[in-house]
């Protein structure tokens, strides 16, 4: 798999991780992707037909909690973090043009 | 309605059903889980999606969404967590905590009161998010300056119940919702009510000639009530109608029911496929009920309200699918009617009464079955009209008496016997002979007045029905 | 001079003989002397640990027990959650960020009587092997100021070598606590992963992270890791078990031990390095240990493995630096806007290289060819190490390639900085627990660290050997 990473991708994926990028962003972290992506094919050499993933280190199952309350935060210390508040509610910037 | 929205289409819907489950705390932490207090203050770390939160499994909302399955037919396998990554205010994380290609519940299906059998192709547990409220402009999105959220919603839990594409007519849809709702309320899993978004409708629609393969869907979104997801669907499959036979395709959307106008409109196009780059929770672990537990959630299933309207049905010779039937098993009153009858009560009689006049009794109504029973015997008999009737079981409502006939005889609702009607008959004949001749002549509307000089002269104590008889007696002698 | 251990800090306070305030200042005099040089700390935190230490000694006096870390100064890694204490992960996003709530593993500490220095520099968002990605200024090693301390947990590390505070705390996602401990010459510890709490650890890479302490001595380590391992209800990947209990395992010795040579490890230490990992088998065998050979031919894949599985759920853990709820943010007229506006200025080039490259990993198309692949390779790694631990207790490799290096020699070239974790990384894969003990000195005279490796829950093994070469060493 000698995938090479264009700068269309990048761009892709810049915008699906909302990360701004100016034209010389976009180069540079190209040409730094595609060399990663270039060292990672070493492992095409391995054969993994037959190999289950492992997503979990330490395999538990089940773990649940009953379905009690539990102390809230307090709303004033969690809003005087808040970059904008308003009516006790978190305020941002126009919604329309989200492309979900 | 039940024939072709447009003939010689075919409607194709599939369902798309979230359900806010009833549980005290959120699903992934200890906030409560309650509606309509003050903004944010059900928040929580994990709520919030602070650095560093970590979430953990709500027990109790693994029971609900198991008796969701169980209850829809369902399949119950071992399952696993997914985050559904995707950017939005009103999502703390940034990814919702869903279940993906390893769901909890699999492969079930709702039978329909008119026999159809829709298939639920999964019901599975994901976390719902927070809510916004636009300022500027008119409180929609369009033409606002910006958007306030409150995360007290954000982490309910949810299941996710998806339908296959089996539903053909209007009606069908609407019962299919009010189905699933009445099985939702009967096990306790939600008070799944529409109006207050404990469920949300969204509905996939499409049409096609017969026999040919599927043809685009669109899903539609903001539908708030039943009679506006039969409105919308009917609105949506017209508009592809029109666009096909007008030669156009139908865009695969999300278009969004404006109830004011009557219309769907576009809301996002699907061309550029949502990336949502899903991958295990690796903060979560694999969910496995054991066969007890499934066994132990089986078991304690209260029976459905589908198996519930079939026996109360047999047992009364009614239709199942009655309006009566329906309502009094919606609101738990069908064991009630039961033991009236049991106790001696007129069957139809009862039913009735329960349905029209116990709408806030609630299940275990304050009027004993027995007196209720008394009640409609007291009718049949003839010891009280209708009207009587009606005015005693409201004071029995109101008491929580169990004694009709004592009420009765307070309001002196005694019963008239026919001979004493017979000459109440005789003198109205007597004093209206215009009308008496224009009933002999067949004229039957001219008993009314016979009627009401009957009912002036007893005080509404005769019994309608036999002064009726007696007038018909008197006419047919009369040769 | 107070003690330079957690356990004689401890005794002494705990007994009435040492006061925890006096063991403060000795350590907030040699943060004074220093710290303008070293930059271990993003925040000191001295009002406040002066309160506690009073507070301890108070307690003391009136004849309660603090606890098993009673008056022990610590240095907390600053992407842990400290309530009311700025929290940053040496990131602009998070600069000023105060979290509502602590971290389970800072709340065990404080309630074992712990007294806190503050929190220390980290390669923003714990992703870097120097400490130079932070965005406060990198931390200077204080064995050699004009080379790195190591990362990304540097300041946790530095602290404890510049003795500005008795033992610290950091995180390990693919060496962060090992390879720092090694170019520093402490003890650094990686638990098995499960074994401490990560509620209120700000997550890097959730199936890989890991807390631990760093300290002068075994014994210390030993200590920490009973104060801060045990099962926590608000971590599901908690494992269900008591606090470990690892001092009593330190005097058992290594007689009979089989200690495993990994004979296909990737090359590219320094000679120095090997020369001081060659000198830990012999003084093992000298103890009484036999050393085995195996193989873990998967090893050297662990570094793709690791870059494509940890940048991937860090590009999804990152997601919620959007400026929101809490954090920088940028104005922008519409929402999306200020989403890319704010994490271009909040997040430096690293994070985001990690970002992109894990987003491409995970993106529709791709999933199966990067993510996919690297979770399988995970599994090789998992397969290779359960057989070679069939014939070896315990595996010993070098922490790192090289020793301490010098700031900015790695150079434009992000691929030879992600070498220095090519020991480190497949522990932090399987959820194995690994260590670094200083043993020797290297290249330049500087210390070199042994990688001490054992499987699941093999703390027990892993100390005793660790004792063992610390004994030698001595």
């Amino acid at each position: 798999m000698s995938v090479h990473i264009t700068k269309v991708d990048v761009a892709k994926v810049a915008k699906l991780a909302r990360l701004d990028m100016s034209e010389a962003d976009l180069d540079r972290y190209t040409e730094q992707l595609a060399k990663m992506l270039d060292h990672f094919e070493d492992i095409d050499a391995l054969d993994l037909s037959g190999v289950e993933p492992m997503s979990q280190p330490f395999p538990l199952v089940n773990v649940m909690r009953p379905d009690v309350e539990q102390p809230t935060l307090d709303r004033d210390e969690v809003l005087a973090m808040a970059p904008a508040a308003e009516q006790h509610r978190f305020r941002v910037p126009s919604i329309l043009g989200i492309d979900l | 309605m039940s024939e072709q929205i447009v003939p010689g289409w075919e409607l194709v819907v599939g369902l798309e059903v979230h359900v806010e489950l009833a549980t005290r705390t959120k699903l992934f932490s200890g906030s409560p889980n309650r509606f309509g207090d003050d903004a944010n203050v059900h928040i929580d770390p994990v709520t919030l999606g602070l650095p560093g939160a970590l979430p953990v499994l709500n027990e109790h909302a693994v029971e609900l969404a198991m008796r969701v399955g169980l209850a829809l037919n369902c399949r119950i396998e071992p399952c696993t967590f997914h985050r559904k990554n995707y950017f939005y205010p009103d999502m703390p994380k940034a990814y919702q905590i869903s279940q993906y290609d390893q769901p909890l519940n699999l492969d079930g299906f709702l039978d329909l009161p008119d026999g159809t059998r829709i298939g639920v192709e999964r019901a599975h547990l994901e976390e719902d998010t927070g809510k916004s409220t636009h300022v500027g402009g008119d409180g929609r999105i369009h033409g606002s300056e910006g958007s306030l959220i409150d995360f007290n919603r954000a982490g309910v839990p949810l299941v996710e119940i998806v339908s296959r594409p089996d539903i053909r007519t209007v009606d069908q849809a609407k019962d299919y919702v009010n189905e699933l709702r009445a099985i939702l309320v009967a096990i306790d899993a939600s008070d799944a009510k529409m109006e207050e978004g404990s469920m949300r409708v969204d509905a996939n629609v499409s049409v096609r000639r017969p026999g040919e393969p599927l043809g685009t869907r669109c899903e539609i979104k903001n539908v708030n009530s039943v009679r506006s997801l039969g409105r919308a669907i009917e609105y949506e499959a017209r508009r592809q109608v029109d666009l096909l036979e007008a030669g156009d395709r139908i865009r695969q959307e999300t278009r969004h029911w404006n109830e004011s106008d009557g219309r769907t409109h576009t809301l996002r196009v699907k061309e550029d496929a949502d990336d949502y780059r899903y991958f295990l929770e690796p903060d979560l672990v694999p969910l496995v009920p054991d066969r007890e537990w499934i066994e132990r959630v089986r078991s304690a299933m209260p029976v459905l309200p589908a198996a519930r309207r079939a026996s109360l049905g047999a047992f009364l010779g009614v239709p199942a699918g009655s309006a009566a039937v329906w309502t009094v098993v919606d609101r738990g009153q069908d064991e009630y009617v039961l033991a009236s009858v049991d106790a001696g009560g007129v069957g139809e009689r009862v039913l009735v009464y329960v349905q029209q006049a116990f709408a806030e009794a609630g299940p275990n109504p304050a009027v004993p079955a027995d007196g209720l029973a008394r009640l409609t015997v007291m009718e049949r008999n003839g010891e009280l009209t209708a009207t009587q009737a009606k005015d005693v079981l409201a004071t029995m409502l109101e008491t929580g008496s169990a004694d009709p006939e004592t009420i009765a005889r307070s309001k002196g609702y005694e019963a008239m016997d026919t001979s004493a009607i017979a000459v109440a008959v005789d003198e109205a004949i007597a004093g209206d002979p215009a009308a008496w001749g224009k009933y002999c002549a067949g004229e039957e509307k001219a008993a009314g007045a016979l009627v009401g000089r009957v009912m002036k002269a007893t005080k509404g104590q005769a019994d309608g029905k036999v002064v009726t008889a007696l007038l018909q007696e008197r006419r047919a002698a009369n040769g | 001079m107070t003690p330079r251990t957690a356990v004689d800090t401890a005794a002494g306070v705990r007994s009435g003989s040492l006061r925890a305030a006096d063991v403060l200042e000795e350590h907030l005099a040699r943060v004074a002397a220093r710290e303008a040089e070293i930059h271990a700390f993003n925040l000191v935190t001295q009002d406040a640990a002066r309160a506690r230490a009073a507070d301890i000694d108070r307690r003391v006096a009136a004849g309660e027990d603090p606890g098993p870390l009673a008056g022990v100064t610590i240095a907390l890694k600053d992407n842990l959650c400290t309530r009311g204490v700025p929290t940053t992960c040496s990131s602009r996003i998070l600069e000023g960020w105060k979290p509502p709530y602590d971290a389970s593993v800072v709340e065990r500490l404080a309630a074992a009587g712990a007294v806190f220095v503050g929190k220390t520099n980290l390669d923003e968002f714990a992703m870097g092997s120097s400490t130079e990605n932070s965005a406060f200024g990198p931390t200077r090693n204080p064995l050699d100021t004009s080379r790195v301390p190591g990362g990304s947990s540097g300041g946790s590390a530095a602290a404890v070598a510049a003795d500005f505070a008795t033992v610290a705390i950091g995180s390990d996602t693919g060496g962060s606590i090992r390879q720092p401990a090694a170019l520093c010459g402490v003890v650094g510890v990686k638990p098995t992963y499960g074994a401490v709490s990560r509620y209120g650890l700000i997550a890097f890479a959730s199936s890989l992270d890991q807390i631990g302490p760093f300290t002068h001595t075994v014994e210390d380590a030993a200590l920490l890791m009973e104060v801060i391992s045990g099962h926590d209800a608000r971590d599901s990947t908690s494992i269900p078990q008591p606090a470990m209990q690892l001092r009593q395992e330190l005097g058992k010795g290594v007689e009979g031990l089989r200690i495993g040579r990994i004979t296909d490890l990737p090359a590219g230490a320094d000679p120095g390095i090997m020369a001081c990992l060659d000198a830990a088998f012999a003084a093992l065998e000298a103890q009484g240990a036999s050393v085995v050979d195996v193989q873990v031919p998967a090893f050297t894949y662990g570094l793709t493995a690791y870059y494509l599985v940890a940048p991937a759920e860090a590009s999804s853990n990152l997601a919620r630096y959007d400026g929101v709820r809490f954090g920088m943010r940028v104005e922008a007229p519409d929402t999306n806007a200020m989403y890319s506006a704010t994490r271009a200025a909040g997040f430096g080039d690293e994070v985001k290289r990690r970002i992109m490259i894990g987003t491409y990993a995970l993106s529709a198309g791709y999933f199966d060819a990067y993510y996919g692949k690297a979770l399988k390779i995970r599994r090789l790694i998992a397969n290779d190490f359960a057989a070679a631990y069939a014939k070896a207790d315990v595996l010993l490799t070098p922490t790192s390639p090289t020793v301490a290096f010098e700031f900015g020699s790695k150079g434009d070239n992000p691929l030879a900085m992600y070498l220095c974790d090519t020991y480190t990384i497949p522990t932090n894969l399987v959820g194995h627990p690994a260590m670094s003990v200083p043993f020797g000195t290297a290249e330049l005279g500087l210390p070199a660290g042994v990688q001490i490796m054992a499987p699941t829950l093999g703390e027990p093994v892993m100390f005793r050997v660790a004792a063992a070469l610390e004994e030698a060493a001595k």
